[in-house]
């Protein structure tokens, strides 16, 4: 965490009201497996294993680096699999297994997801 | 697996959508961390139960179903009906259920545009948007600079925008949270009094409904 010093009491995602660059009006439409980030962290949230409170929770906690680094759907990625092995409806063992798997099914996320 | 025709219907054209913006190639780059922790996550949730890969499916396809259009027709509507603009006011969920759009647990509240008083939506602490009436946000509303700016200087981010107010306009910035979301309703553009309600939700942007612009003029 890069907190600043006197701590002025905010978070770093707390950000209303600071200084920034021009907004710049870009977008592009939504890749397959953001959708399905997506449409994970719906189902599984309306199916009561965590809040979006839980969710925002575990992306503030990822830290000013991480918002820098990662895209939107990255960071969101991380933080419903973190609310999930919370929630106990897998292990970190068993998300390490399966991610081991499916990179030995081939170099892209088509190959890796199998469609 | 059904899901994965859906896949190939949907997700693999070339060149741009037809919303005009560049499709990500990322099914064809080489697979990235998070993209394998997604893999991952969904084949664990589907081998243990939890969630069916149609479940998936459907939820992808209603996300993909919600667009800006859903939010002109219920601003053309409210344009067209006073009645309607009243309830619309009054509890904008419930006015949208009216139409057919479900807006879910969300609490989604109309701010309207007068003469005098321009409203702009922001989350300035996270993402947070009228997703369920008008899908996903921009990237550009996900941005620091967004986030940041629009509730210091509005007036800035607006012209960053091609809309630059009069000073004599208020512009009243709101900030939504996770259970509240915004939309801007707004004002109807002169010359449109013989329109009927198809024609001017046509007229009506999703930028005009976020408040960075306004709607088209006749």
């Amino acid at each position: 965490m890069s907190e600043k010093f006197p701590f002025d009491g905010r978070r770093w995602h707390d950000m209303g009201g600071q200084d920034a660059g021009p907004v710049t009006p870009a977008e592009h439409d939504f890749a397959l497996w953001e959708k399905r980030v997506d449409a994970l962290q719906v189902l599984m949230s309306t199916k009561g294993h965590f809040t979006v409170d839980g969710l925002r929770r575990a992306l503030e906690d990822m830290g000013e680096d991480a918002y820098e680094k990662y895209s939107y759907y990255e960071r969101w990625i991380a933080a419903v699999n973190q609310n999930l092995i919370e929630a106990g409806l897998y292990t970190l063992e068993e998300l390490g297994e399966k991610m081991d798997e499916a990179r030995t099914r081939g170099e892209t996320y088509g190959e890796a997801a199998r469609g | 697996m059904p899901h994965d025709h859906h896949d190939h219907d949907h997700f693999h054209h070339d060149g741009m959508s037809p919303s005009g913006h560049p499709y990500r190639a990322d099914n064809d780059e080489p697979l990235s961390y998070w993209q394998c922790m997604e893999i991952a996550v969904r084949e664990l949730l589907i081998e243990k139960g939890h969630v069916t890969p149609a479940e998936i499916a459907a939820q992808i396809e209603a996300m993909d179903a919600r667009s800006p259009a859903n939010g002109a027709a219920v601003v053309a509507r409210a344009w067209t009906d006073p009645a309607f603009k009243a309830r619309l006011l009054a509890d904008a969920s419930a006015a949208s259920a009216e139409m057919g759009f479900d807006i879910g647990g969300l609490r989604l509240i109309a701010v309207e545009n007068t003469g005098d008083v321009h409203n702009v939506i922001v989350c300035t602490l996270c993402s947070c948007y009228p997703r369920n009436l008008l899908g996903l946000p921009p990237d550009w509303y996900k941005t620091r600079a967004y986030r940041a700016r629009t509730v210091k200087e509005p007036r800035k981010v607006l012209a960053e925008f091609g809309l630059e107010l009069p000073e004599t306009t208020q512009v009243r910035v709101h900030d939504s949270t996770a259970d509240m979301r915004y939309i801007v309703l707004p004002a109807r553009p002169a010359g449109t009094e013989g329109m009927d309600e198809t024609a001017l939700a046509a007229l009506v942007t999703r930028d005009s409904m976020i408040g960075t612009g306004l709607p088209k003029t006749p």
